[in-house]
């Protein structure tokens, strides 16, 4: 911080000045020189922001804006202004009941098996042994695979003629479709969460272990106080990321069973994709859209300042607070 | 400094490369709009959805004939898949924009795309050459006394069964009545066959039996007549006879899940001889084909579907509709042209050979080499009345609704009434 001091010179050299020109001057200089820092800023922030604003912004703005009216999105804007109509009978929709009951029995389901499924597997996974390094990719692979070959894959494996003989017609049978679609979701993503927890695991310092190992610590009481405590913050990431990404699930329910049999799968995109693209109902398909977006995003500020808090320092939840 | 200097020309010299590219691109779309004919060069874009065989070809061959007797007129063909078709065109569209020649089926969706002033009245374009067609099949693509689309295609929608399999459950002439049918139904399922393949993840094809259930009991104007109210006799009755079928448990193992043109959907089914019918429409014997890769041959029979005992309908009254299209707004003239090249006796004759289509054009019909498409044709061009799918004669919302509702009733999770009372609520709101 040189140039605080340069300050200090300068105003001690001209004491002849009065304080409220001194002050004014200081005042001035200061000014100038936050203003040269923010222009770099914006200047620096500017490309970022343009295409932000251009395709996250502004189809937010318009879905909102869209979401007001009764419109078939043919021929140019909309013009026939319902009001909150759209949110009224949306509210009223057993569908859209329907589709905040799966996802809150996906994330129920996800939290309860698949995470804790992936946590087990991380830690196995950081135990020495030959090849590790097979299993860790054996296990990773599934999450690089297409959305669609996997869910190709699956409709294979459940298919009512040929399939696995125990799973056979599970996705043509509205009653257990949901726990079939919860199958592949595991299959599919908790690789993901298991690389995120083994990075995790491989950031709790050894000695910390030894120590507790060294105190008469039991396994379990390492993993319940030592490792668990300082997973912590990973594990939070990754139940936040797990319940986002339930809200926007559509791809894997598309190719699966676009929802169906009777609605048995469908989520809120799925719904929102089948009034919009289906249906043409593109104003109501806009406040499915802005009731997913909201439901997000209330979720991901209660997450961030409740449950996250000590993980995002300085993220926008929290910045007041810190200072 | 100097390598900066030197960066930015370079960067310059780029921009205006990619500026010039824009240009010359913007010139070039330029020409094609305001084309008035003659040598000038124009480019025809063309969305269809025949994106695999036995069409895609005819229709790449047809392109390149007419580009080759009009140097001036490029062709861009872009085949995409039915679905993608619907959200692609849907996206543009909301652009105010429109291609210059697309997939349609006439009804609800085309007087949406009318109402929005995205497509040409052909009305008075091809008023010289339009007898070539059959009236018949003109009568989807005709909104509020105007035409907005040709059709290449034009079918009905009936029963095809597995005449071997009806011998092996001692059926020898199919039914012609609805109590005829479920008894079959019920003779098929004692000799270990199942009856009827559906899929149930497409959902249209229930929407049939529910359609000409109401065709037969109201009689053919019922949908004409309906004025957005579904909640009539006829349509519960519709409803409680398709309850009846569905109560016999008709449909293949898993049908809730099976799609329709799919190697383990409702066509494969069938061309498996897995199920001894499906409710259908003309393209059936192909798909059924393409799917399963086995031939039926003569074992495929079809027959209309069955009157319901005191009912208004008739059983030649059908159910039915086909594939056309329809011109953008600002397509160039020669579009038009190309459409009638498109849908001369010759071109069709071409499509006609594939057995994926029955010709609309008069005289291309002596190309179908299958016997039963020319049934099905025969059928449809003497038929007492028609009445356009539900899904495609309605406004889509509309449609959409009939297909999940009917779809709900045969899986058992809504009755008649409900499903009638929900279409009406979703037809009023339109």
């Amino acid at each position: 911080m040189a140039r605080p001091g340069l300050t200090d010179e300068r105003s001690r050299g001209t004491a002849t000045m009065s304080r409220t020109e001194l002050l004014a001057d200081g005042g001035n200089e200061r000014r100038r020189r936050r203003l040269r820092r923010w222009l770099t800023i914006t200047l620096f922030l500017l490309p970022a922001l343009v295409l932000f604003m251009l395709l996250v912004l502004a189809p937010i703005v318009i879905a909102g804006y869209a979401s007001f009216f009764k419109w078939n999105g043919l021929g140019g804007p909309p013009t026939d202004y319902v009001g909150l109509d759209n949110f009224r009978t949306l509210l009223s929709d057993e569908v859209f009941h329907q589709d905040l009951w799966h996802a809150v029995v996906l994330v129920g389901l996800s939290l309860v098996v698949q995470l804790p499924l992936a946590l087990g597997i991380a830690l196995l996974l950081n135990q020495r042994f030959r090849g590790r390094a097979v299993f860790r990719v054996v296990f990773f692979a599934p999450y690089v695979l297409s959305e669609v070959i996997a869910g190709v894959l699956f409709t294979i494996l459940f298919d009512p003629e040929t399939g696995v003989k125990f799973a056979q017609g599970w996705l043509a049978d509205p009653n257990t479709v949901l726990y079939a679609l919860f199958i592949v979701l595991t299959w599919k993503y908790f690789g993901f969460h298991m690389i995120i927890y083994l990075a995790g695991r491989q950031n709790v310092p050894q000695e910390l272990l030894d120590a507790a190992a060294t105190d008469g610590a039991t396994g379990w009481q390492q993993f319940r106080h030592v490792t668990l405590p300082l997973l912590g913050p990973t594990i939070r990431i990754s139940v936040f990321l797990s319940i986002i990404g339930v809200i926007q699930l559509f791809d894997m329910v598309w190719v699966l069973t676009t929802g169906g049999p009777v609605h048995g799968s469908e989520t809120l995109a799925v719904t929102m994709f089948n009034f919009g693209f289906k249906r043409f109902q593109v104003g109501y398909a806009s406040a499915i859209s802005m009731s997913m977006f909201v439901i997000s995003l209330v979720f991901a500020l209660i997450y961030q300042r409740f449950v996250m808090r000590r993980d995002v320092q300085g993220a926008i939840t929290v910045m007041g607070n810190q200072g | 400094m100097l390598s900066l200097t030197r960066r930015s020309v370079a960067l310059g010299a780029a921009a205006m490369l990619a500026l010039a590219g824009c240009g010359g691109g913007g010139g070039d779309k330029g020409g094609s709009s305001g084309g008035g004919g003659g040598a000038k060069k124009v480019t025809i874009e063309w969305w269809h959805i025949q994106n695999t065989v036995p069409l895609r070809p005819v229709w790449d061959q047809i392109a390149k004939q007419y580009m080759a007797q009009h140097p001036n007129v490029t062709i861009k063909i872009q085949p995409i898949e039915n679905e993608a078709f619907k959200a692609k065109l849907t996206t543009t569209t909301q652009s105010g924009k429109a291609p210059d020649l697309f997939q349609t089926w006439g009804g609800g969706v085309l007087k949406q795309q009318a109402d929005a002033g995205l497509v040409k009245d052909l009305t008075q374009d091809v008023q010289p050459w339009i007898g070539n067609l059959q009236q018949i099949a003109l009568k989807p693509y005709t909104i509020d006394g105007k035409l907005y689309g040709l059709p290449f295609d034009n079918g009905m929608v009936g029963f095809w069964y597995n005449k071997k399999l009806f011998k092996q459950a001692g059926i020898d002439t199919p039914p012609t009545t609805w109590t005829g049918l479920l008894d079959d139904v019920k003779k098929l399922k004692s000799a270990g066959v199942t009856p009827i393949a559906v899929a149930g993840k497409a959902k249209w094809p229930e929407m049939y039996y529910w359609s000409y259930l109401a065709l037969r009991i109201g009689g053919a104007n019922v949908f004409a007549n309906a004025n957005n109210d579904f909640s009539g006799p006829a349509f519960v009755q519709a409803g409680q006879k398709l309850k009846e079928l569905a109560d016999l448990q008709p449909f293949q193992k898993g049908y809730l899940g099976a799609d329709y043109d799919t190697p383990n959907g409702q066509a494969a089914t069938v061309g498996l001889s897995k199920a001894a019918m499906e409710l259908m429409g003309q393209w059936a014997p192909s798909v059924e084909e393409a799917q399963s890769n086995k031939k039926l041959g003569d074992d495929l029979g079809f027959f209309p579907f069955p009157t319901v005992e005191g009912g208004k309908g008739q059983i030649t009254d059908a159910f039915g509709g086909g594939n056309g299209f329809a011109v953008g707004k600002d397509a160039p003239p020669q579009t038009i042209d190309f459409l009638k090249y498109f849908l001369s006796v010759q071109s069709q004759q071409m499509a006609a050979a594939t057995g994926a289509i029955l010709p609309t054009a008069k005289g291309a019909e002596t190309a179908l080499k299958d016997p039963r498409a020319l049934e099905v044709l025969k059928t449809v061009s003497g038929a007492s009345a028609f009445q356009l799918y539900l899904d495609q004669a309605y406004a889509p919302a509309v449609g959409q609704e009939v297909n999940d509702q009917v779809s709900a009733l045969v899986a058992g999770k809504a009755s008649p009434q409900q499903v009638a009372e929900a279409i009406t609520k979703t037809a009023k709101s339109q």
